[in-house]
C-alpha cells in the first residue's frame, strides 16, 4: 500500500502546475466565498448635506439629544460624504460618485422640537437617489428607511414622554409654562378632593347636592380613565416587542461559519478532484488491469486513494487555516475537534471522488464531472430555509443529506466554535456517506478495466 | 502434467533472434480446457482449449470479434471465465497489454521499481538493472516515460511484463502502432525471450506477422477455436491453397468454415 501512496505523491510532484492549481484555486474560491458570507453588503456612499446651524441643540421634554453621536452612528451605517450645497449633492448622485444624498434642512431642529409643543410641525429630511443599479438602490432604500424608522422611534419615545407629562399635569395638577408665563393647573385629583370636601357642607335637601355629586363622579371617572392613557401611549410608542428564541440550538458564530465554508469548499475541491483524477489516471494510463490482476486488490486501491485524499486535503486545509489565522481569530486549542471534522469530511469527499473517478474513467472527464456536481451542491447547501418554497427546500434537504458538503460544513463549523453543539451527528453522517460512496466506487470499478 | 518451476533465464543479449523452424521443448507450460465466456446473450468464447509449450511462440489470430483479446484477458486474470479452466495462475503469467500500461509521469526506473515492489521480486535492484540493460534504456532511466517514443514505451511495457520472470508471456497486439523499424526490434526482442525459454502467446491482426513469428497458430472465429497448428498446415487446410499467399489462404480458410 505504501508504494502506491508514494507513487501517487511522485506523480503529483511531477505535475507542479496541476498540483498548484488544484490547491490554490479552491483555496482562493473558498476564501472569497467565506469572506463574502461573513461580511455584510458593501456600505453605500451617500452625500450628506447638513443645513442645520452648527451647535444648535435638540431638546425634547427637557432632554438634550446627542446630535454628534447620532451623526456618527448614521455615518457608520452609510458612508457619509460631507457636501456643502444641494447642488454638489445632486452632482455627486448624478455622476454616480454617491448612490444617494441625504439632506437635513435648516429648520429640522425647530420642527423636531415642535413635536413636544402644543403646535407640532412635522419635520422632513430629503433623499436624492440614483437608481441606475437596482440592487444598490434597494440597499440604499432599505438603509435609509431603517435609519429613519429608528430616528422616528427615538423621537416618538420623547414625544410620548411629553404627552404623558401633560396627562400627569391634568391628573395631578401642577405648574405649566406657556410663552414665558407660569400657570397653576388644579388637576382632576385635587378637583375631586375639593368637591368631596364641600359635599357634606351642603344643607340637607340642597338643590345643588345632586349636581355636585355628578361633578364628583365625572372627575373620579376622568381620573381613573386618564390613568390608563399613560401605558397606552407607551404601547403606541413601542407597539411590538420582539422576544427572540432560537429553537435550533446554539448555532456556530458567523466567523466560524464563514471559516467553515472556506475550509469545506477547499476540502471538497481538493479531495474530490484529487481522488477522482488519481483513480481515473490509473485507467487512463492503462495501468489499472495490470495493477489489480496481481497483488493489489481493487478495494485496497480504493482505500489507498481515499487515504491519499484525506492526507493531502488535511495538509492543505490546515495550511489554509494557518493562513486565515493571520486575518481572523482561530482557536487552535480546538484542533482535535476540527481536525477530526476535517478528516471525516475528507474521507467522505474522497469516497465521493473515488465514485466519480471510477464512473468517469478519464482524468479530464472526472475533473469536469467533479466540478459539475460539486459546485452546485455547495451552493445548494448554502441555501437557507425560508428563501425558497417548502417543497423545493424539502428537495434541497434530501440533496444535502446525500452529499458530503452539508455535514462536512456542519462538522467543521462546530469543530471551530467552542460554543457550538457537538460533532457526533455530522461525523456519523459523514461516516455513512463514506461507506456508501465507497461501495458505489467499488461497484463502478468492476467495469473499470475495460 | 508436471510443469517446470525453475525460473527461466532472460536472453543474454537484447535482440537475439530465434531461427525459423527451431525445435520446441515439448513440456507444456500452460493449457486451457473448454474456456467459455459470455457477455449477456453473446458467447465470446465457446469452449476454447489449447496448450502451449516451453519457449513456444503461439500466435492467436482471427477476425475482429473472434475472442482473441477475451482469451488473453482470461489467461492474464483480467476477466474470469464462465466455465472451463486454465492450468496456470495469472500471477505466474506476464501480461503486456496492447497499449503501454505505464505511468507516464514517472521515470523509466521508477516504473520498473514500482512493479518490482508490487510483484515482490526478491532482488529488486538486480531485476531492474537487468531489465534496463535488456531494453537498452539504461541511459534513459531518469527520463519520464511520457517523453519516450512509442517504441521505447512499448519496450518498458514489455520489461514490466517480464520483471517477475514469468514462464508465460502474453502479448496483445504488440506491434500495433509501431513503425517498421520499431516492429523489427520488438520482434527481435520477443524472439530472444522465446529463445531463452519463455512461452510467448501473442494476438495479432497482422497475418504476415503471425506467419513469420508464430511457430503455432491458434485461429479463433466467433469464439470458436477453428485451427491449431503451423502456418504451413493452415495453408494446406485452406481450399485451393496452392495458388494463394498466406493471407489469402487464411481468408479462404475462414470463408470455407462459414466466417
Amino acid at each position: 500500500m505504501r508504494w502506491l501512496f508514494i507513487k501517487d505523491l511522485q506523480i503529483l510532484r511531477r505535475s507542479p502546475l496541476v498540483t498548484t492549481l488544484l490547491v490554490v484555486y479552491p483555496a482562493v474560491i473558498a476564501v472569497l466565498i467565506g469572506f463574502a458570507l461573513s461580511r455584510g453588503p458593501e456600505t453605500p456612499r451617500v452625500a450628506f448635506l447638513n443645513e442645520v446651524p452648527q451647535g444648535q441643540p435638540l431638546v425634547l421634554a427637557g432632554t438634550e439629544f446627542d446630535i454628534a453621536g447620532a451623526r456618527s452612528e448614521l455615518c457608520a451605517r452609510i458612508q457619509c460624504i460631507p457636501v456643502s450645497s444641494e447642488e454638489e449633492a445632486r452632482d455627486m448622485v448624478r455622476s454616480g460618485d454617491a448612490l444617494a444624498a441625504l439632506i437635513l434642512p435648516p429648520d429640522l431642529i425647530e420642527r423636531l422640537e415642535s413635536l413636544g409643543s402644543l403646535s407640532p410641525s412635522q419635520p422632513t429630511v430629503r433623499v436624492l437617489v440614483n437608481e441606475e443599479d437596482p440592487v444598490k438602490a434597494r440597499l440604499v432604500d432599505d438603509r435609509i428607511s431603517s435609519l429613519v424608522t429608528e430616528a422616528n422611534f427615538r423621537i416618538s419615545k420623547q414625544v410620548t414622554r411629553i404627552s404623558a407629562n401633560y396627562l400627569s399635569l391634568l391628573l395631578e395638577g401642577g405648574q405649566f409654562n406657556l410663552l414665558g408665563q407660569t400657570f397653576n393647573v388644579l388637576g382632576l385629583k385635587n378637583t375631586q378632593r375639593i368637591l368631596e370636601a364641600l359635599r357634606p357642607e351642603l344643607p340637607a335637601g340642597s338643590p345643588f347636592a345632586d349636581a355636585l355629586d355628578r361633578v364628583i363622579q365625572f372627575s373620579r371617572l376622568a381620573r381613573q380613565n386618564l390613568n390608563l392613557a399613560s401605558p397606552v401611549l407607551g404601547a403606541i410608542a413601542h407597539p411590538i416587542e420582539v422576544q427572540k428564541e432560537d429553537i435550533s440550538g446554539s448555532p456556530p458564530s458567523l466567523d466560524s461559519f464563514a471559516i467553515g465554508v472556506a475550509v469545506t469548499v477547499t476540502l471538497m475541491f481538493v479531495t474530490v478532484l484529487l481522488v477522482a483524477g488519481s483513480l481515473a489516471l490509473e485507467r487512463e494510463e492503462n495501468v489499472f488491469p495490470r495493477l489489480t490482476r496481481g497483488l493489489v486488490r481493487r478495494t485496497a486501491l480504493l482505500v489507498e486513494k481515499v487515504a491519499l485524499g484525506v492526507a493531502l486535503s488535511l495538509v492543505v486545509t490546515l495550511l489554509m487555516l494557518a493562513g486565515l489565522s493571520l486575518f481572523v481569530d482561530i482557536d487552535w486549542g480546538r484542533f482535535p475537534a476540527f481536525g477530526v471534522a476535517i478528516v471525516a469530511g475528507g474521507a467522505a469527499f474522497a469516497a465521493f471522488g473515488a465514485a466519480i473517478g471510477a464512473a468517469a474513467r478519464e482524468v479530464r472527464a472526472s475533473s469536469l464531472l467533479a466540478f459539475m456536481i460539486s459546485l452546485p451542491i455547495a451552493f445548494v447547501s448554502l441555501v437557507g430555509s425560508g428563501t425558497v418554497s417548502p417543497t423545493l427546500f424539502d428537495v434541497i434537504k434530501v440533496i444535502r443529506a446525500l452529499f458530503p458538503f452539508d455535514p462536512a460544513l456542519d462538522a467543521i463549523s462546530r469543530g471551530l466554535d467552542a460554543a457550538g453543539p457537538g460533532l457526533g451527528v455530522p461525523i456519523l453522517h459523514l461516516a455513512i456517506l463514506t461507506v456508501a460512496y465507497g461501495v458505489l466506487a467499488r461497484l463502478a470499478l468492476r467495469r473499470f478495466a475495460f | 502434467m508436471a510443469l517446470p518451476d525453475d525460473p527461466i533465464p532472460f536472453p543474454a543479449v537484447f535482440g537475439e533472434s530465434a531461427t525459423a523452424g527451431r525445435s520446441i521443448d515439448r513440456r507444456v507450460v500452460i493449457e486451457t480446457h473448454g474456456l467459455v465466456k459470455r457477455f449477456g446473450e453473446r458467447e465470446a468464447l465457446k469452449g476454447v482449449s489449447f496448450a502451449a509449450h516451453r519457449g513456444e511462440l503461439l500466435a492467436v489470430i482471427g477476425p475482429n470479434g473472434a475472442g482473441k483479446t477475451t482469451l488473453l484477458s482470461i489467461l492474464a486474470g483480467i476477466r474470469r471465465q464462465d466455465s472451463g479452466s486454465v492450468s496456470r495462475d495469472p500471477g505466474e503469467i506476464g501480461w503486456i497489454p496492447q497499449q503501454a500500461a505505464v505511468y507516464r509521469r514517472l521515470t523509466v526506473e521508477e516504473n520498473l521499481r514500482l512493479v518490482a515492489r508490487r510483484e515482490k521480486v526478491p532482488d529488486r535492484d538486480a531485476a531492474v538493472e537487468e531489465m534496463l540493460e535488456q531494453t537498452g534504456l539504461g541511459d534513459r532511466r531518469d527520463d519520464q516515460v511520457g517523453t519516450l517514443s512509442g517504441g521505447n514505451q512499448q519496450r518498458i511495457n514489455i520489461a514490466i511484463g517480464l520483471l517477475a520472470r514469468p514462464l508465460v508471456l502474453l502479448l496483445d497486439e504488440p506491434s500495433a502502432g509501431l513503425d517498421p523499424r520499431q516492429r523489427e526490434r520488438l520482434w527481435e526482442f520477443v524472439l530472444g525471450l522465446a529463445g531463452g525459454g519463455t512461452t510467448v502467446i501473442f494476438s495479432t491482426h497482422n497475418i504476415a506477422e503471425a506467419e513469420r513469428y508464430g511457430q503455432r497458430l491458434l485461429v479463433l472465429a466467433d469464439g470458436e477455436a477453428l485451427f491449431d497448428g503451423s502456418s504451413s498446415e493452415l495453408h494446406a487446410a485452406a481450399p485451393e491453397s496452392g495458388a494463394r499467399d498466406f493471407e489469402q489462404a487464411f481468408v479462404a480458410f475462414l470463408r470455407d468454415r462459414g466466417h
